[in-house]
């Protein structure tokens, strides 16, 4: 015998509970009149959440094939997206009912869940065309108009953010993808969901990877994204080719999008195809030979006289301009020595890596503990930088310059800035709080009904 | 020798990975034709092989040109074992062989493996240079234009419609023969295909040869079949009408022309002023004429025991009318006489073709299948199909009918026992479309009988009417007698006028039967059949009346036999025909009158069905004009017009007299109410905005868009309960049916308004199991025969389903109008080719409206997926003008198909026409068999996943060789077969698909003021928001 059974969740704000309380009447009356050859139990269990439990059983014939094929595919993208957030088809047919789908066209339970299979099916058989979007569009099977194929690429290879945060950095192998369960419970999102993104990620950098030429525009090449979107993936792929670290305690205070805004700096500063477009090598890696030169801007440190002009220079700029100046003025040095220290490490693997957390450590911490403003960190680092032109003796320009437009600009982004500042007041790792409870009650309802049937 | 097939392989693409170790394939091709077989190199490591072959040649007779069909396979080369096929690709050639069709073949076609489904695609080219032969007793027929289209063919006129033609091949089933115990499944699947292909390609010569013979040059309504027959073998046969075509000079869009040559015969007497009765004319008393076919089966002749429809005559009456009719009667009969059967396959015919219809006319045989001997003589069947036909035409002689319109036939087969039915509409033709007819009577019979109503007037005599029925004055011009009702198997005729809207009516009947073997069952059958027949009418009299409405047309009745049940399944379209009289009320009569409370409950019936046909006339906008003032000037006689005067309280009489004519029991009308009410509260919740029918176009519909939607949905039930009560199973029948339309609805609430047109409901009973079983124990040696099934399975397909979206008249409220406007932005976007024109100015408003609308649509969406925001997005909303959105997406739109020539756009629809296009030229006949087989079913995602995956497959092959004929529409589409069989225990499934339809070249009607596409966009865009603002 089969069971079914089907949870309506009224929202629980109180203005809505009206509305949809009506509704369930109406999907009850529904339920009971128009379904033919099934009995209906009513139930309402856990009181507390309001909640109407209809069973619905005894199916005297079942459905054991249920297609419906167009000559031009159609597609519901209200469907696709919850198909692409990795729902079951009854969990995504709960979904459409909450949102009022059988409203429309009177439609019954029965016919939401065939609706629904149908899409899910088609987005499955279509899903295999996505992972190579160029295909897409010269594949005979299916005749989607030009603009659903967009948006379907489009909405199949955006992320969630908070997903994205997690494997950033990591390098994209198959270890990575058994602890997609862990993620998948630290977020909130499906398992499959995060699949889906973690096969994408992987396959635009196994394509990418080895490609010559600027990453966003082979991204968007092969992949026909949007011009954001091809630049959220060229920050994924360079996070995971040069595997940086973001994944402790410390950085947790920053989003995605701020690690994004870093390698978007990183790649137009830092990497071959930075300094010369026509160069045969790639965005990717970053340059070896200019890391290397960043060891001769130790000289900023060794030298005393060197160091002692530098603060001079800019103790003038900044006197009168900022409120934490006393504060500056002694610590100087220790500034200016974390900063070049830092970008004398970068020659190992390991230090390249941990070059945001050093950061974080070294220097934007004991601002921080100086309760410098985010304004004050970006004046104080543009006289730094440019003061360094005026001494005399220090020749590594071009070098610093590229060096110094990375650092400066990750301090300046309106990102960090923001960060600077929640940093004081959440909680380390503030993406958890997304998780959606009435997914969890929802799951918990589930389980509570499978024991009791 | 006279033809030279020339074919080139271009290069390949997507092709599925063959060698796993490099992840690349090693492809080359095979081009076979007949028995000739052509190589091309083997090009190594790549899924994007360039062939670019030289040109193959193949000098072959025609008659192999027809036959045969071009054999493209692609295989995997490999070293040390046998090389591994990919797919292949079957041609047929058939539309180069007419020198109007297309002249090349060549475009990218889907490789297709019957177990795997498609593989990649292949481009390639195919020419023919043929050599004309003028041997007269040639056995080929080239040049012979084929179409599926059941109506002139848009771009051609008629000079001559010379009647009906069919042939009928026999051969055996591949999978049945002793080889196909030893042979793969893929093996024994391309074998059968081939075959198909290779006998629906002779039948198609065969039916030219027969065309040429009688002086045509094309067929119309052409309309094969597969009779899968088992182990007795594999019928394909074919109908259609015989004409001679003429192409229309493009341009002058004269759709009626011409037929007299000769208007001044010996026969165009001028109308005589005698009344003369009609003598030859009167139709013989008809006998029901029982066919026994060889095991005392019986064919129903419904006509007899079921009043069909309702007829009358008026040949005493009309002033001039009836020496005329006479006349025509005398010159039609003798010249359709002459030929065996005078059948058309047309449904849709040029104005005044039609003079009269009398009525549908049905035959039906129960026959029991044996093995074919001789498959060259298939006298058999012959004899049975003509024993069918012969009695077909006695009955329209029973209406007093010389011809039968909307003819086909088909068949349905469980186990041994097949059915033979085939229906059509018994009608007197205008003489002068014929051959003969050039002896034409070139009168004016039109000022006898107006055309808008002349159709309805009775062929038959008043006096000697087959059967009961009421007769009034035509509510037209009020000189003839027409029927009260009016049930036919054509299209509407164009000229016919219609009050309100039409709808799409069913009746669903499922009756029980014991299961049993051989005669015995097929004595049960035939037993059942009238009754079934009867009942069926019963349903869609009440339901006609209930939607008020008095004429039915498409009628399409279709019977299905089980192992223990027989489905019934009529569809048809209601409408309201001013000519005909105001349909009567429906009146429940109770047995028991002396019981109160049932009194009671018989009277709040009866009030429910008198809301509903009050609330159905305002849904179907039914607003018979009361005529009845008018009348008493004109020349009724007294007792018609007393007739007319009571057609308001009417009802209650009609009602009784159906009652009185269905002899009814109470439980029968109990019943019949329950079917009526829930099929009234089903259609009262119907979302307004749908409407659905299933002839070609909606009666009383005429806005239609150029969004179309073509869509096949097929299902499959299974019944748990064994032991179901008739009742029980026509409940759940209705209510599989009535979900089925739901759930359609559901899905296309987006199109709202919108009109299912020429919906086609195909059922079907298989036993699962024995076929299943049949079908595997070759390849399994356990001899676990037979299952016996548990659980029946009803198999509830629905195919070939249009969907057209339409405008509600320009006279709806705002809000209607509001909807309107969206659905039209929808097409047009979908289309990318702004379709309104200028003309219809307040819907064209809205619809530029709305398609900016939909681009800020399109923007938000865009908007959604942007997190950092760029500066072209930014700033276009900000100005809040579509322009700057509508350049960003054409520029992403050409972003995204970076791949050389985008794929053509292929649109497939059930109906003869595109509305609001213009077909330019018809490129050939498309007939296309596909089977698909799977061995692991659960993993592609079980039966439904399968079924999909290849309904799907099947589309895009018809969209690629329409593509490759240069083609960019498919007319007439139908899907003429879908068996399909499972067995899940062991994984397995294999279905069959049989499609046709007419490859054409269409053009938009707004196309044709030449305006450079590609300005267009943004024109439209500005004028949009000119409008918005």
């Amino acid at each position: 015998m089969q069971i079914r059974y089907a949870v309506f969740t009224p929202i629980l704000c109180r203005t809505q509970r009206f509305n949809c309380a009506i509704n369930n009447t109406r999907l009850q009356m529904l339920f009971t009149q128009t379904v033919p050859g099934a009995i209906y139990l009513l139930a309402t269990v856990s009181p507390r959440l309001d909640r109407y439990i209809t069973l619905v059983k005894a199916y005297k014939m079942s459905m054991e094939l249920d297609v419906f094929v167009g000559n031009t595919t159609i597609m519901d993208m209200e469907v696709y997206q919850l198909w692409l957030d990795g729902l079951t088809v009854s969990d995504a047919v709960k979904v459409r009912m909450d949102e009022g789908a059988l409203l429309e066209c009177e439609a019954n339970p029965e016919v939401l869940t065939s609706d629904t299979m149908d899409q899910f099916r088609t987005f499955q058989m279509c899903e295999r065309l996505l992972h190579s979007p160029t295909k897409l569009g010269s594949q005979l099977l299916y005749q989607i108009p030009a603009q659903n194929q967009i948006i379907l690429i489009e909405r199949y290879y955006e992320f969630d953010s908070v997903f994205a945060r997690e494997v950033l950095g990591k390098k994209l192998s198959k270890g990575t993808k058994k602890d997609l369960d862990d993620i998948s419970c630290k977020t909130g999102i499906t398992l499959k969901s995060c699949r889906r993104q973690f096969d994408n990620f992987k396959r635009v950098f196994k394509v990418v990877e080895e490609l010559k030429g600027p990453l966003v525009e082979n991204i968007q090449r092969h992949f026909l994204l949007s011009d954001t979107l091809a630049r959220d993936y060229a920050a994924i792929v360079f996070f995971a080719n040069s595997r940086f670290e973001t994944g402790k305690r410390k950085l947790q205070y920053l989003s995605f999008q701020d690690f994004a805004f870093c390698a978007g700096q990183l790649i137009s500063y830092w990497t071959i195809g930075a300094m010369d477009s026509m160069m045969e090598d790639m965005d990717v890696d970053l340059e070896k030979e200019f890391l290397n030169e960043l060891k001769d801007l130790k000289v900023l440190v060794n030298d005393k006289d060197m160091m002692d002009q530098h603060k001079i220079l800019v103790c003038a700029a900044l006197r009168g301009k900022i409120k934490v100046y006393k504060l500056m003025e002694v610590n100087f040095k220790n500034l200016s020595r974390a900063l070049v220290n830092l970008a004398s490490k970068l020659t190992h693997t390991k230090d390249v890596r941990d070059l945001f957390i050093d950061l974080v450590e070294k220097f934007i911490e004991p601002c921080r503990y100086d309760r410098w403003t985010v304004a004050e960190i970006t004046l104080f680092l543009t006289h730094y930088t440019n003061a360094a032109h005026c001494l005399g003796t220090f020749r590594h320009q071009m070098i610093w310059d590229r060096y110094m437009g990375v650092i400066k600009s990750s301090q300046c982004s309106p990102l960090l800035h923001l960060s600077l500042i929640k940093v004081n007041y959440l909680s380390p790792t503030p993406s958890i709080s997304s998780v959606s409870p009435p997914v969890n009650i929802l799951n918990e309802l589930n389980t509570f009904l499978i024991c009791k049937l | 020798m006279p033809g030279k097939l020339k074919a080139k392989i271009v290069a390949g693409r997507h092709l599925p990975v063959m060698d796993r170790a490099s992840d690349l394939t090693d492809a080359f091709v095979e081009v076979k034709f007949g028995n000739t077989t052509f190589k091309t190199d083997v090009y190594p490591k790549s899924l994007n092989p360039q062939w670019n072959s030289e040109w193959f040649k193949f000098e072959v007779d025609d008659e192999d040109l027809q036959d045969e069909p071009l054999q493209i396979t692609v295989l995997d080369h490999d070293t040390y074992s046998a090389n591994d096929a990919i797919g292949k690709v079957y041609i047929d050639i058939d539309p180069l062989l007419s020198s109007e069709a297309a002249t090349v073949i060549s475009g990218w076609f889907p490789i297709y493996d019957t177990i795997h489904g498609i593989r990649g695609e292949i481009n390639v080219l195919v020419k023919v240079d043929l050599f004309n032969d003028l041997n007269r007793f040639r056995q080929s027929s080239c040049g012979v234009k084929f179409f599926c289209t059941t109506s002139i063919p848009r771009c051609y006129r008629a000079a001559l419609v010379h009647g009906f033609v069919e042939e009928l091949v026999v051969n055996e089933d591949p999978e049945y023969q002793w080889i196909d115990r030893i042979r793969t499944p893929r093996a024994s699947n391309e074998a059968r295909q081939r075959l198909i292909s290779l006998m629906s390609g002779e039948l198609q010569r065969k039916i030219g040869l027969k065309v040429l013979e009688m002086g045509g040059n094309a067929v119309v309504g052409y309309l094969q079949c597969f009779d899968l027959e088992g182990e007795s073998g594999l019928v394909v046969r074919a109908i259609g009408t015989a004409c001679t075509l003429d192409k229309l000079i493009p341009g002058s869009e004269i759709k009626e022309p011409v037929f007299s040559e000769d208007p001044t015969h010996p026969l165009s007497v001028p109308p005589t002023p005698l009344r003369t009765l009609p003598s030859s004319s009167s139709p013989p008393p008809f006998s029901p004429s029982k066919l026994c076919s060889r095991q005392s089966s019986s064919s129903d002749t419904d006509l007899s025991l079921t009043p069909k429809m309702g007829m009358g005559s008026g040949i005493s009456v009309g002033k001039e009318a009836g020496p005329l009719k006479t006349l025509l009667r005398q010159q039609a009969q003798s010249a359709l006489e002459q030929r065996e059967f005078p059948f058309f396959t047309l449904t849709c015919f040029p104005p005044g073709f039609l003079v009269h219809i009398g009525g549908v006319v049905s035959a039906r045989s129960v026959k029991l299948l044996d093995r074919i001997h001789n498959p060259d003589e298939p006298e058999t069947r012959d004899a049975w199909w003509e024993e069918i036909r012969q009695e077909i035409k006695s009955h329209a002689k029973a209406l007093g009918c010389h011809a039968v319109v909307g003819y086909s036939e088909s068949t349905t087969i469980c186990e041994e026992v097949c059915i033979l039915s085939a229906s059509g509409t018994a009608a007197m033709l205008n003489p002068r479309f014929m051959r003969e007819g050039s002896v034409c009577v070139y009168s004016r019979f039109d000022d006898a009988s107006p055309p808008s109503c002349g159709f309805c007037h009775i062929p038959y005599d008043e006096f000697n009417m087959p059967f009961p029925a009421q007769l009034t004055y035509c509510y037209h011009c009020r000189r003839q007698k027409v029927p009260d009702v009016l049930f036919t198997t054509i299209d509407l005729p164009a000229e016919a006028a219609v009050t309100g809207k039409g709808c799409l009516i069913q009746a669903r009947l499922c009756r029980t039967k014991k299961k049993a073997q051989g005669e015995v069952n097929a004595t049960a059958i035939s037993n059942l059949l009238p009754f079934m027949e009867y009942e069926l009418h019963t349903q869609l009299m009440n339901k006609l009346k209930l939607r008020c409405m008095n004429a039915l047309f498409g009628l399409r009745i279709q019977i299905s036999v089980g192992e223990n049940m027989l489905l019934g399944l009529a569809s048809a379209t209601g409408v309201y025909l001013s000519a005909l009289p105001a349909p009567g009320g429906i009146q429940i009569a109770g047995k028991t009158p002396s019981d109160l409370s049932y009194d009671q409950h018989i009277s709040t019936m009866q009030k429910r069905i008198n809301d509903t046909i009050a609330m159905n006339k305002e849904l179907y906008n039914i607003h018979p004009p009361e005529c009845i003032e008018e009348v008493v000037g004109s020349p009724i006689p007294d007792r018609q017009r007393s007739r007319l005067f009571r057609s308001t309280s009417e009802s209650s009489d009609e009602l009784s007299e159906l009652d009185l004519s269905h002899g009814k029991k109470d439980a029968f009308v109990l019943e019949v109410c329950y079917a009526l009410l829930r099929c009234l509260s089903i259609y009262l919740s119907l979302s307004p905005g749908f409407y659905s029918c299933n002839t070609e176009v909606m009666p009383g519909i005429y806005n239609w868009t150029s969004g179309l939607q073509m869509f096949t949905s097929v299902r499959v039930y299974r019944l748990n309960n064994a032991n179901l009560t008739n009742q029980g199973l026509n409940k759940i029948f209705t209510d599989l049916c009535e979900n089925l339309l739901k759930s359609l609805y559901f899905k296309l609430r987006s199109m709202i308004p919108c009109c299912l047109c020429h919906l086609n409901f195909t059922v079907a009973v298989p036993e699962e199991e024995l076929i299943q079983v049949r079908r595997h124990t070759p390849k399994n040696t356990s001899p676990i025969l037979f299952i016996f099934p548990i659980n029946i399975l009803v198999r509830v397909k629905e195919i070939k389903l249009c969907v057209f979206v339409c405008f509600p008249g320009s006279g709806e409220n705002e809000e209607q109008l509001q909807f309107s406007m969206e659905l039209c932005g929808e097409s047009t976007s979908s289309n990318n080719q702004p379709t309104a024109k200028p003309s219809v100015s307040s819907v064209d408003y809205g619809s530029f409206a709305d398609r900016c609308s939909t681009w800020l649509e399109l923007l938000r969406l865009k908007a959604h997926t942007i997190r950092r925001g760029s500066v072209k997005t930014t700033s276009s909303s900000e100005r809040c003008s579509p322009l700057p959105e509508v350049r960003s997406r054409s520029l992403r739109s050409t972003r995204s198909l970076p791949c050389g020539a985008p794929v053509t756009v292929v649109k497939m629809t059930p109906l003869s026409f595109l509305p609001r296009t213009r077909i330019v030229k018809y490129l050939g006949i498309i007939n296309m068999f596909f089977i698909r087989e799977t061995t692991s079913l659960r993993e592609e995602g079980g039966v439904s996943g399968f079924l999909h995956s290849f309904i799907a497959e099947v589309f895009a092959m018809v969209r690629a060789h329409v593509a490759a004929l240069g083609g960019n529409a498919v007319v007439s589409y139908s899907m003429k077969e879908c068996v399909f069989m499972e067995n899940p225990n062991k994984n397995q499934a294999q279905c069959l698909i049989n499609v046709s339809g007419d490859a054409v070249i269409f053009v938009r009607e707004s196309d044709q003021e030449a305006i450079p596409p590609l300005i267009t966009c943004g024109q439209t865009s500005t004028t949009g928001a000119d409008g918005t603002t």
